[in-house]
């Protein structure tokens, strides 16, 4: 099998979608001639032409605007927001419209769209570089969010999303473009190809959106985590040597309850990470569901681990970064509480 | 070094408040037919002048004259006047079933009804509008069943979006009306982005978008323009100037800006000024407009000066605001006024015939309500199953929603 960084996933997988279908159009701010400021659309707009690819103006609510009519006449837009950081602007668009497209009309209109957002931290991004906005999305019915952790799925999921006959939120951390990131700051980092994750098959292949994947099985505590975090779990669970089974989400909604339940049931224990703020962040719904569905399993409190409720800061950013120490702390008091 | 004086904020006013004598002073009307009628293919420098005048074809005596004449039949026009008069009698209707609690909402189209009744006629099969929640008479003059309508407004068991809606927030793709936002200007970006698909796709459709004075000042408005411009999206952008948003005069999104029309030339694209209230001229601006958006040509703006003659909403009492006799001072008249004078004027219609037609519609009206009533209204009869409430959201229904429709237990 090719193997492929994030961004090369990323990008085969528009190449694929757009070859097969010829609906599939792909633009935002720099994604055309010079193909992304992340590269994820390199070489598109020359192999498929200006009018399947191209550059927008900056304006996040006329790209996402535009998606939502081209989308319902038909097409399968595929846009990019060029930092998640930048979706504000186009909430009203995804909020008011895209995701109501089909529940206001009965269905007479639909709204096959994807938006393609880099997100989260770990990159010295500062305020307006490194959020993650996933709860501003999780809360919003109509819409499934999507936050990938490793090539493979990066574009199962993209490919997945891009079929997908309803709006998708495709949250793509930008940390992992290129390599895998456990938060240890300090050492260098590896590139996608010397990890297994990075085995990614050639053409059409599609993952199932609403289905979490078991990124480390284990009896001792349950983590539910998706994108960086997932890798920052496996470096606490080494470093602790607590048997943490983690699970990554990879689709936050529709989530995949059977599998999180499964598990806790197993485990009696569970921490639950994100890098976004903690308050009302998506790992409150998360803590909520298990406390209702696993409460006579639950040997310990559910433990949350996220970022402080502040917006993301610069110079202190692995203060803020919920990294392997914090992460490895929460496993140890859950598992001895 | 000059004195500096403290700086004033300037907020504009309405010349006239409850109590005053209306004033349209400031309204600068031309003569029908003084307005030229450019070729389609003209760039927006050359016609900078049309979004500063009002192109207008019916004269005071009710002729039509001028390069904007001339461009519909006897019958076509009578079909024009029966849409207009459909509307403003099912307008009324809803009103007071609103009034007996039938429904918990309306909104009416009291003397905007040639706008969107005459630029329906303007297009083809396969175009789509991207209308406001006042712009009913598309539907109406693509032939949507006027019982459906009243459905929609009953939220009852044969209402089409099965309850979910607020009443007069239609959908029909079939006759090219997108589906209504309550959420202001959104759809006019969309409506870009659907001509930039047919473009995209080498299709010949195009689309309309509508936003009303008020909303033009949403950023989605600014954003509709600069993609239009931009791509040339085969789409003609509505602005409907009725003079008031709710309580806001329009003043206050136009600002320094002359018209606002003329808004459309800061992004290059050709903008008219056209009479809202009258039938044959909005009917010739669509045309053009239209035209440009088929032959690739681009966007064209248009701008139709019209008054908002009733309440915002059923919901507003417009005298809090503005002088009560403000519409009668209106110096465009009344759309229906204006063209059953001009139908009569050629021959082709008289007193008598128009007090039959207001019968026949009446009564097809009331039926049409009646029947509509039959099947349900928001407080007796039918209605939308509960369970219809956890459909469509998504394509398929995700296990969450599963689970709460059974705890909903429906």
């Amino acid at each position: 099998m090719p193997r492929m960084s994030m961004v090369e996933a990323i990008r085969d997988a528009m190449d694929v979608m757009m070859a097969r279908d010829e609906s599939v159009v792909v633009f935002g701010e720099d994604v055309g001639y010079f193909g992304g400021v992340f590269r994820c659309t390199y070489g598109l707009q020359q192999k498929y032409g200006t009018s399947r690819c191209f550059d927008a103006p900056v304006s996040e609510s006329g790209i996402v605007g535009t998606a939502v009519g081209m989308a319902a006449y038909g097409l399968r837009p595929c846009v990019e927001i060029q930092f998640a950081d930048y979706v504000y602007p186009a909430y009203d668009q995804i909020v008011s419209e895209a995701a109501r497209l089909r529940y206001r009309s009965n269905g007479e209109f639909t709204c096959p769209l994807v938006i393609r957002m880099p997100t989260g931290g770990g990159i010295f991004g500062g305020q307006t570089h490194s959020q993650s906005p996933e709860a501003l999305f999780t809360h919003v019915s109509g819409l499934k969010t999507v936050v990938p952790s490793n090539p493979y799925d990066a574009k199962g999921l993209l490919i997945a999303a891009i079929e997908d006959p309803d709006p998708v939120i495709f949250l793509e951390p930008k940390r992992l473009y290129n390599g895998p990131f456990d938060g240890h700051h300090e050492r260098p980092v590896t590139p996608w190809s010397k990890h297994a994750a990075s085995d990614v098959p050639a053409g059409h292949f599609a993952l199932p959106l609403g289905k979490a994947s078991i990124a480390r099985a284990g009896t001792d505590v349950t983590v539910l985590a998706y994108g960086t975090m997932v890798h920052v779990a496996q470096a606490a669970a080494a470093e602790t040597g607590i048997d943490a089974e983690i699970i990554d989400l990879r689709t936050l909604v529709p989530y995949d309850l059977d599998t999180m339940v499964a598990s806790v049931a197993k485990t009696g224990r569970c921490v639950v990470i994100h890098e976004a703020t903690l308050t009302s962040g998506f790992g409150a719904e998360l803590a909520a569901l298990i406390q209702e569905t696993c409460f006579y399993h639950l040997e310990a409190p559910v433990a949350r681990v996220a970022g402080w409720d502040t917006p993301y800061p610069h110079a202190q950013e692995w203060d803020y970064f919920p990294g392997p120490g914090r992460v490895a702390r929460a496993l140890v008091e859950t598992v001895e509480a | 070094m000059a004195e500096v004086t403290p700086l004033a904020l300037h907020v504009p006013e309405p010349a006239v408040r409850p109590g005053g004598v209306p004033d349209f002073s400031s309204v600068k009307i031309p003569k029908a037919g003084a307005v030229p009628r450019p070729d389609v293919d003209t760039g927006s420098e050359a016609i900078r002048d049309l979004a500063f005048s009002i192109i207008r074809v019916l004269n005071r005596e009710g002729e039509a004259v001028g390069p904007w004449a001339g461009l519909l039949s006897d019958d076509e026009l009578r079909d024009g006047l029966r849409d207009m008069m459909t509307l403003r009698t099912f307008d009324a209707r809803m009103l007071l079933s609103q009034r007996q609690g039938k429904t918990s909402f309306y909104m009416q189209h009291l003397g905007e009804e040639a706008v969107s009744c005459a630029f329906q006629k303007a297009l083809a099969p396969g175009d789509m509008n991207f209308p406001t929640y006042r712009q009913a008479g598309l539907l109406i003059a693509s032939g949507y069943p006027l019982v459906t309508m009243a459905c929609q407004i009953y939220s009852n068991a044969r209402d089409p979006l099965k309850g979910r809606q607020l009443p007069v927030l239609y959908s029909s793709k079939e006759h090219g009306f997108f589906t209504v936002s309550g959420n202001l200007a959104t759809q006019y970006v969309q409506a870009v982005g659907w001509a930039m698909a047919s473009a995209i796709r080498r299709d010949t459709k195009i689309a309309a978008a509508w936003i009303g004075d008020g909303s033009t000042a949403e950023s989605d408005f600014h954003a509709a323009l600069v993609f239009a411009s931009t791509y040339k999206a085969p789409v003609v952008l509505n602005i409907v100037n009725n003079q008031w948003a709710i309580s806001t005069f329009q003043g206050i999104a136009r600002g320094g800006a002359g018209t606002f029309a003329a808004r459309g030339l800061g992004f290059g694209i050709p903008a008219l000024r056209v009479d809202g209230n009258d039938y044959l001229a909005v009917y010739a601006v669509a045309k053009w407009a239209i035209a440009r958006a088929r032959s690739n040509l681009g966007p064209t703006l248009i701008e139709y000066v019209t008054y908002r003659v009733g309440a915002h909403s059923t919901s507003d009492d417009p005298s809090a605001y503005r002088p009560k006799t403000e519409s009668d001072a209106w110096p465009l008249g009344d759309p229906v006024i204006r063209l059953k004078n001009h139908l009569i004027r050629r021959g082709a219609w008289s007193e008598e015939r128009h007090k039959q037609a207001e019968a026949e519609i009446l009564e097809s009206v009331i039926a049409a309500q009646k029947e509509a009533e039959s099947f349900g209204t928001l407080h007796s009869g039918s209605r939308p199953s509960a369970r219809e409430m956890f459909e469509g959201v998504y394509a398929e229904m995700p296990p969450h929603l599963l689970r709460q429709r059974q705890q909903a237990g429906v």
